[in-house]
């Protein structure tokens, strides 16, 4: 029943303005494949080109050898649960779940089997002959995910379906959205600007700007080992600092600013020396020693499991126009918080942090491939 | 502590004052009508003579069947107009829609008496296009009777359910149908499982509205209606006593058209209560291109109902220009018509307007005061309050007329024949629904604007004033220009409690009508609808949106 989708050279145009210049994408078989990236970068347009309710200016996008640009929206057999539910007011919860059967002409008790089984699976059996006026926000996100699965459509498509819920209730919708995918096992397309989520509840995340695909990879990936700067710090902060290459007898180092000097043998074999980077540290990744980048403390906050810290380093050691420069300490492992005016020494570890190319666009850690 | 007790005795003299008012002008006159329907006219013992009478002759039950059976056809009628309008308006791109959405609203908000009255002058026995066509040797079936009031009624109230539907399909957010067509629903089959109950609702509402116009209104029967009896017309001439009647029969008739609208009323309010649900629309329905011969039906339909909409409005102005002689309009074109008006009607006009710029007043203050009570001090008496005053709501305009006079007629409270009780009655008709668009005004204000002022140290009743009513004000103002509009147009009931002094333009249009003076009706008639264009696009301007829904 579930299809992998090619998305290959689409482009999307309003009149003039580009919004999709060129994109290629596969998306697997069965698999929660995210479309991650800031408002306005085309994620949604990207997804709604996908349903059918916008058009697709060049290129194709197939379900699996099937090429799907001109079929309408009602034809494609998509799922979708939108931002706003989309829940037919008019409706009972059930009602609104069996309207997709209804239209497929499905028998009556084959269609209430169905139904009852879906229900039974969202967790709604309880609130099926309400009105859906009179259930919480979560409970219409259920139903809304209820009516785009019980039709088993070959994707199901997600746009933004947790971004009206509060954060407790965000979390918890999240992992039963992740729950019933598996269990149902469809390939689904999910649209957020939430990076947290998408870390969460993805198999595979594509990170967008500005209508482009910065890079695909597993949540793992994309965090530890991302493609440019952008991924880097829209995915978590990311401290960002000057260095230079340096070769030497056989290792690769980077050398700071200040001097402090550090070997990196994960380096890609087309570095030279010499050659400016551009070093990207998580706030996690300093440990404070006797030596390496000196700082002050500027400012703390503490939130429980680890305070964060806000830093200022010497003059031209970091990147400008960074919106803070961070250090977190787990308080699980040190007994000392520090103090604000405290003078540190921090080291970043050298098999966590990333190295880019002066102009940030890419990384130059071996292995790093912006398509996974 | 101190202050506490003021906030709380202002509220309660404003209370209190109220409820004075409405036990005078409105409890004790439909109290006073109910009851004496079950008086005998002679004697005035009590007895159930009048309803008795009532039932028993074939003469008076038709005219309530009639009634009916024309209420039901119009409401049907002006159903099947309205819709598909409302839809092709919101769903394709309408050449000129601006435009047309004027037209709709210039003949909603027009009396319908107007209408009747120029389809008269263009399909009456010596109108226009009889005149016309029998010179071609066609003859046209009589606009006199049910067939007439059906063309005026319709073309004249199928604006409301345009309107209204058009409403609620801008609520409509485009998700809900993104997700009909993800499941599998396209085309016409959306329009019937999705759009059409969806609006449904707002549909019933304005059939309700539909209906009580249709069934309450006086000037379309007595002008076209002729051997067509309906309810009004009757209650009319039984009370007015042409053929020697009775003001109890008549009141008797009056509670009956009361008993029948309120049933009506309460059926429309539990259907909406039981199926009602609210829609936001964050992302509304956007109109498409409509191409080929598709297109150009939708069009041909829209502007052809637009015309018919708008002819009577121009036959009117155009008449009003024409040369007279002995009433009789003659070739040529002159102003004598407004001459006249202005050497003999002149007190008619200034009547209109003075009437009806003290009676919006008072709608407004007296609107803002009750849905404060009943919106911000929320107590069995404010909820009574409130649910007196939509009283008038379903209490037709002819049959309010005779309350007042009835109640008003002897001392202690004489004001038959005054001004004042030209006012009250224009109040209170209006009354409702200046008083329901102000509650939901004041729902979206929040208490702590007043509560701040309060806390600064100003007092209760000029907190009122200063912040809470200030910021009501723009939507009650355009609230108010519609009420005004339909009071200037009001006939129904002014024609039941007019002197040759306290004439209204609109009573002084259907006089000249009845007397056949077409001429000085027609110049009348267009003083009036400029005075309402003129109205309407004030409001078009204070409100920012051509949204008239009452």
């Amino acid at each position: 029943m579930s299809v992998s989708i090619g998305i290959e050279h689409v482009v999307k145009k309003y009149g003039d303005l580009t919004i999709i210049p060129d994109l290629s994408a596969q998306i697997k078989n069965g698999e929660f494949f995210t479309l991650l990236g800031p408002s306005g970068c085309g994620k949604t347009t990207l997804l709604r080109m996908i349903a059918g309710f916008n058009s697709i200016e060049g290129g194709q996008i197939t379900f699996d050898e099937t090429v799907i640009n001109d079929i309408p929206a009602q034809k494609r057999n998509i799922g979708m649960v939108f931002q706003s539910y989309a829940i037919f007011p008019h409706l009972t919860v059930r009602q609104n779940v069996e309207y997709g059967l209804k239209i497929r002409r499905l028998p009556k008790d084959e269609m209430k089997e169905k139904v009852d089984d879906i229900l039974r699976v969202v967790k709604i059996e309880e609130y099926q002959d309400r009105l859906p006026e009179r259930l919480s926000g979560g409970q219409q996100q259920r139903v809304a995910l209820a009516r785009a699965i019980v039709i088993h459509p070959q994707v199901l498509l997600m746009d933004e379906p947790l971004s009206n819920l509060d954060a407790k209730l965000r979390i918890e919708m999240r992992s039963a959205i992740r729950e019933v995918q598996k269990q149902v096992g469809i390939t689904t397309v999910y649209v957020t600007h939430d990076q947290e989520e998408a870390l969460a509840i993805s198999d595979r995340i594509a990170v967008m700007k500005e209508g482009e695909i910065q890079q695909i990879g597993t949540p793992q990936d994309i965090y530890a080992r991302p493609y440019n700067v952008f991924v880097s710090t829209f995915i978590g902060h990311s401290n960002l600092f000057h260095a230079k290459v340096r070769l030497q007898a056989g290792t690769r180092n980077v050398v700071f600013r200040n001097g402090y000097e550090t070997e990196m043998p994960n380096l890609v074999d087309e570095v030279k020396d010499g050659q400016d980077v551009v070093m990207s540290v998580r706030p996690e990744e300093f440990s404070i020693q006797d030596q390496g980048l000196a700082c002050e403390i500027m400012n703390r906050t503490f939130l429980g499991k680890y305070t964060n810290y806000f830093l200022k380093f010497g003059e031209g050691i970091a990147l400008e126009g960074q919106p803070s420069l961070e250090y977190s300490q787990d308080l699980g492992h040190v007994d000392r918080i520090l103090e604000v005016g405290d003078r540190i020494f921090l080291r970043p570890n050298p098999n966590k942090i990333n190295v880019f190319t002066k102009e940030m666009d890419q990384s130059l850690i071996k292995d790093v491939t912006k398509y996974e | 502590m101190s202050k506490k007790k003021i906030r709380w005795d202002f509220w309660n003299i404003i209370t209190l004052l109220i409820i004075v008012v409405f036990a005078i002008c409105l409890i004790y006159p439909l109290l006073n009508l109910f009851l004496s329907g079950f008086k005998d006219t002679e004697t005035q013992a009590w007895s159930l003579a009048n309803y008795a009478k009532f039932f028993s002759k074939k003469y008076y039950t038709s005219a309530l069947a009639n009634s009916f059976k024309l209420t039901i056809c119009v409401t049907v009628v002006a159903i099947i107009l309205g819709v598909p309008l409302a839809y092709f308006m919101s769903f394709y791109k309408i050449r000129g829609k601006g435009l047309l959405e004027i037209f709709f609203i210039i003949s909603m908000m027009s009396p319908n008496f107007i209408g009747a009255y120029s389809w008269i002058l263009l399909l009456g026995r010596s109108g226009t296009v009889t005149q016309f066509l029998k010179g071609i040797g066609i003859d046209m079936p009589s606009i006199y009777g049910f067939g007439g009031m059906l063309l005026v009624f319709s073309l004249k109230l199928y604006p409301f359910i345009y309107m209204y539907v058009s409403g609620a399909l801008k609520k409509i957010d485009v998700a809900l149908t993104e997700a009909a067509e993800s499941l599998g629903c396209g085309g016409i089959r959306k329009v019937f499982t999705l759009i059409m109950p969806l609006v449904t609702p707002t549909l019933v509402a304005a059939a309700l509205l539909v209906f009580m116009n249709c069934m309450a209104d006086f000037g379309t029967p007595a002008l076209i209606g002729e051997g067509y009896r309906v309810m009004p017309t009757l209650v009319y001439s039984e009370f007015v006593g042409e053929s020697g009647g009775s003001a109890n029969f008549a009141a008797c008739m009056a509670t009956i058209m009361v008993f029948v609208t309120a049933v009506v009323f309460l059926l429309q309010k539990w259907y909406v209560n039981t199926k009602s649900f609210t829609m936001s629309s964050m992302r509304p329905i956007v109109p498409k291109k409509a191409g080929g011969l598709q297109g150009f039906l939708i069009h041909l339909y829209i502007y052809l109902l637009a015309g018919l909409s708008i002819i009577p409005q121009c036959m009117v102005i155009y008449t009003s220009f024409k040369a007279t002689k002995m009433q009789v309009f003659v070739d040529g074109y002159s102003l004598e018509s407004y001459e006249k008006v202005f050497s003999t009607a002149i007190q008619s006009i200034k009547n209109t307007y003075l009437y009806c710029f003290f009676a919006i007043l008072i709608i407004i203050v007296v609107g803002m005061l009750v849905a404060y009570l009943a919106v911000r001090r929320k107590s069995w008496l404010t909820s009574l309050i409130d649910t007196i005053a939509m009283f008038p709501y379903i209490v037709p305009g002819s049959v309010l007329g005779i309350t007042l006079m009835i109640a008003f007629n002897k001392p202690p409270v004489l004001l038959a024949g005054t001004a004042v009780i030209m006012i009250i009655s224009l109040v209170i008709r209006r009354m409702a629904y200046t008083l329901r668009s102000s509650s939901a005004i004041l729902y979206q204000i929040s208490p702590s604007m007043e509560e701040a002022a309060i806390s600064l140290g100003d007092s209760p009743a000029s907190s009122f004033v200063k912040v809470t009513a200030k910021m009501m004000m723009p939507g009650v103002l355009s609230g108010a220009i519609l009420s005004w509009i339909t009071l200037i147009n009001e006939l129904s009931s002014s024609v039941m409690l007019y002197t040759a002094r306290t004439r209204t333009m609109s009573v002084a249009i259907y006089n000249e009508v009845i007397r056949a003076s077409y001429g000085t009706a027609a110049a009348l008639a267009t003083i009036l609808t400029l005075t309402t264009v003129v109205s309407l696009l004030i409001f078009f301007k204070v409100s920012g949106s051509k949204d008239v829904t009452m």
